[in-house]
């Protein structure tokens, strides 16, 4: 059978191995955490607590501010040391919430109807934006928000994205094998919510035993979803991607999967709900991937949002002498970090330990037009032209060749002989371009 | 004033040794990470990963793939060929230190784009031509080629083909005057196949065309070597197969047409394809990533000018062969043809 997939992309070396067998492993809790009031696109959250408070685990103390926002919870039982800003993965300071542990967890529940399936969707609603659920794949968009469905744009089809294509990671392929159920049960309740028919599940081909699983698991449990196995091919799992590979849409420029009736999540998002809606947990904890050619024993490790890099990397084994590299996220869309004493946020999917040398220290060529970068995209934009008008600050033509339609993929620089730092420039121009667009208005 | 209480300053604080200050700086939370000693991590924009060809493996891949028509020239025409090869390889990359030197920027020359256009122009060169007017033609192949227009990758021509073009315009009775393989050179020209043809209406047979046992310039004429290389370019993906493919393919339909109508008058395109500079212009020339579109369509168009043009120019021009300028043309509306066969981008709206 062919394998579906979308067109361009890139085949970049995978790396999975590192992490691929390892179970999922619960963190021992941290003695402190840093839990960040923003970690979700959309308005930071106000603090609920107070210097020298006493919190639970799972008590809310950074409160809504806003529909597109979403709460965060105490991961630990202790006391708020402290409410100041801190180091965080995008290399600045912002607003975190201090809190030492005492003791073990004494939980703080949430407010849930008894049985889901007997619940309105209101209800549902209101667990999931009181659990503080975002998205789990990176972009960690309020859940709340996505599965409100606008009656100008009904949907039909919901996609689970179980495609990991970022090398290294591999936290959603262990909880599709460990988890199938929970997984399929939060789909259910997404779902639900949304009030659509058609559920799909996208995983890569290469992780053969998630497929099965979920195959397997989908057919015990009478649930009505197709596991669809993917091409690996890197950025399957970009949503625009991802919806074209599966039912064959194409999410319009500027557009959302909603416009083309179709709402993607993580396999880490529909956990979140499931574990929200059925027990009454509020998101504090994500399975997060340590993984690398520089550290000691890497794992997949579960681990309280908030959890500094530093216990995580500790706890396993520590860094290995030849490390260049700590990347939050995968090496495609990641951050590298200079700081490990930044916290594990509810949007870091792994941790990757990397002894590669960088391409800091590779050689830049002016670009020789050899249209890598061109057949790679795969939004089908021209980086090599587009980073160009970007550096010589043509904003408005490059708008006009699309700019903003870059997802920030990352393939153009993986192909580019000359190492261009095609993206870094594109970025620019997103930035300037939007910028005029907001003065225009 | 001021000096003096620098120099006061230095007095009063003794000299501390590095081992005394370490310890009260600020602990690195990294430190009992790092075994034995703290070193800084990278930091970079995404992607962290990245494939590893790179510009200087692509230009001396495509030189490795140049090496059985070089074989080859060699074998058939014997020490000319040896002189003219070096003359231009080395007058290539001396012009290049040379401009480098006087713009002073870094020396490009390792990244082999010099010693490509070197090569291929000695390939295109008939066998009798003096070494000097090689070596001119190699200078001004990388001077006003190339290092006019910016160096590699800002140059709208192939270096090698003006080069060329500049010794047909300087040198018209030397560069069309051809010698057989193992004959040496006796002051007897030879025609090419692609002469004879135009002039005489004697077709060469196609066994002597494909390997090379004909009149012809140093590296054109064994066709079979070039494919191999070309073929290894595409197998690698350093060069875009959409190009010879559509170019070759051009040239086999295009001059097909007239010899179905005509056969008497035209040659039949087994002929046009394996004649002539075509299949080292197809593999090596046309496919010039700098000089060639950027966008797949772009190459269809491309190869296709090209061949439409090559055809025009060898059944209708007023020489035997035209791969030079129908590439050099083709060159010229490259920009335009990237203009406008920009591909959609994905679920781009009509306006
Ligand atoms: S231009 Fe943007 S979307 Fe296209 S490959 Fe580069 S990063 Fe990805
Ligand atoms: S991949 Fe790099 S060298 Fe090639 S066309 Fe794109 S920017 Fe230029």
């Amino acid at each position: 059978m062919r394998l579906l997939s979308f067109d361009h992309g890139v085949h970049p070396a995978e790396y999975k191995s590192f992490s691929s067998s390892k179970p999922i492993e619960v963190q021992p809790l941290p003695n402190e955490v840093f839990v960040p009031l923003q970690q979700h696109i959309g308005r930071p959250c106000e603090p609920l607590v107070k210097k020298k408070d006493e919190v639970k685990t799972g008590q809310v103390i950074g409160q809504a501010s806003g529909f597109v926002s979403s709460p965060v919870h105490s991961s630990v039982t202790g006391v708020v040391k402290n409410i100041g800003f801190f180091m965080h993965s995008m290399g600045h300071r912002i607003p975190m919430i201090h809190i030492e542990r005492k003791g073990e967890d004494d939980w703080e529940y949430l407010e849930k109807p008894d049985d889901w399936k007997s619940a309105s969707v209101e209800e549902l609603d209101k667990v999931i934006l009181s659990a503080g659920i975002v998205g789990m794949g990176g972009a960690a968009f309020p859940t709340h928000v996505k599965l409100k469905v606008l009656p100008e744009k009904p949907i039909d089809t919901f996609i689970l994205n179980g495609c990991e294509c970022e090398p290294y990671l591999t936290c959603d392929h262990r909880m599709m094998l460990e988890k199938s159920d929970r997984i399929l049960e939060g789909m259910a309740i997404a779902m639900k919510v949304l009030n659509v028919k058609d559920g799909f599940i996208g995983i890569e081909n290469n992780k053969k035993d998630a497929i099965e699983a979920m195959r397997q698991r989908v057919e015990a449990g009478g649930y009505p979803f197709k596991v669809v196995p993917l091409k690996v091919k890197y950025p399957q799992g970009a949503e625009k991607m991802l919806i074209k590979a599966i039912v064959n849409r194409k999410v319009p420029t500027g557009g959302l999967p909603g416009d083309v009736g179709v709402i993607v999540s993580n396999v880490g998002t529909v956990h979140a709900i499931m574990e929200a809606v059925v027990e009454g947990k509020p998101l504090v904890s994500r399975v997060v991937a340590v993984t690398g050619d520089a550290i000691q024993t890497p794992k997949n490790v579960e681990a309280r949002v908030g959890t500094p890099l530093k216990s995580v990397l500790e706890n396993c084994g520590g860094l290995k002498e030849n490390v260049t590299q700590v990347i939050m996220g995968g090496p495609m869309m990641g951050f590298s970090q200079f700081d490990v004493s930044i916290p594990i946020v509810k949007a870091t999917s792994g941790i990757v330990c990397s002894g590669l040398t960088s391409e800091v220290a590779e050689k830049v060529y002016p670009c020789i037009r050899c249209n890598s970068c061109v057949t790679a995209c795969p939004m089908y934009l021209l980086p090599n032209r587009l980073s160009r008008l970007s550096e010589k600050a043509f904003y408005e033509e490059s708008d006009q060749l699309g700019i903003l339609n870059c997802i920030e993929c990352g393939s153009c620089v993986y192909v580019c002989p000359s190492n261009i730092p095609i993206l870094q420039w594109l970025r620019v121009g997103k930035y300037k371009v939007n910028e005029l667009k907001r003065k225009q208005t | 004033m001021a000096p003096s209480e620098k120099s006061d300053k230095v007095e009063k604080t003794p000299p501390v040794s590095e081992k005394a200050v370490k310890p009260k700086a600020k602990k690195d939370p990294r430190d009992n990470l790092f075994k034995p000693e703290p070193k800084p991590l990278v930091i970079d924009s995404s992607p962290h990963d990245s494939r590893t060809t790179n510009v200087p493996v692509i230009m001396w891949s495509v030189v490795a793939a140049l090496i059985p028509a070089t074989v080859m020239a060699v074998v058939y025409f014997g020490i000319p060929a040896i002189q003219l090869i070096i003359a231009c390889v080395v007058a290539a990359v001396l012009t290049e230190v040379v401009i480098n030197r006087i713009k002073k920027e870094p020396y490009t020359i390792k990244d082999g784009s010099a010693a490509i256009t070197g090569l291929l122009l000695a390939l295109t060169l008939p066998p009798t031509l003096p070494v000097t007017s090689a070596i001119l033609g190699s200078i001004f192949a990388i001077a006003i080629g190339k290092q006019v227009f910016g160096g590699l990758g800002f140059n709208i021509f192939n270096p090698a083909l003006i080069g060329r073009a500049f010794l047909q315009a300087s040198f018209p009775v030397a560069m069309t005057t051809w010698a057989l393989p193992f004959k040496g050179f006796d002051g007897i020209s030879a025609a090419t196949p692609l002469g004879q043809f135009k002039f005489e209406k004697i077709l060469t047979s196609l066994q002597p065309l494909i390997t090379g046992n004909i009149g012809g310039s140093l590296g054109e004429t064994c066709v079979l070597a070039v494919m191999a290389g070309g073929l290894f370019l595409l197998v690698k993906k350093y060069a875009d197969w959409r190009i010879p493919l559509s170019f070759l393919g051009t040239v086999f339909l295009f001059s097909g047409l007239f010899w179905l109508i005509d056969p008497a008058n035209y040659a039949n395109p087994l002929f046009h394809i394996f004649s002539g500079g075509l299949m080292l212009g197809a593999f090596f020339m046309a496919t010039d990533m700098v000089t060639s579109p950027i966008t797949p369509k772009g190459s269809w168009i491309f190869g296709i000018g090209a061949g439409v043009l090559l055809v025009v120019i060898r059944l209708f021009g007023g020489l035997p062969e035209g791969v030079m300028y129908s590439i050099l043309l083709m060159n010229s509306v490259t920009p335009i043809i990237n203009r406008y066969t920009r591909p959609k981008y994905f679920g781009e709206v009509k306006s």
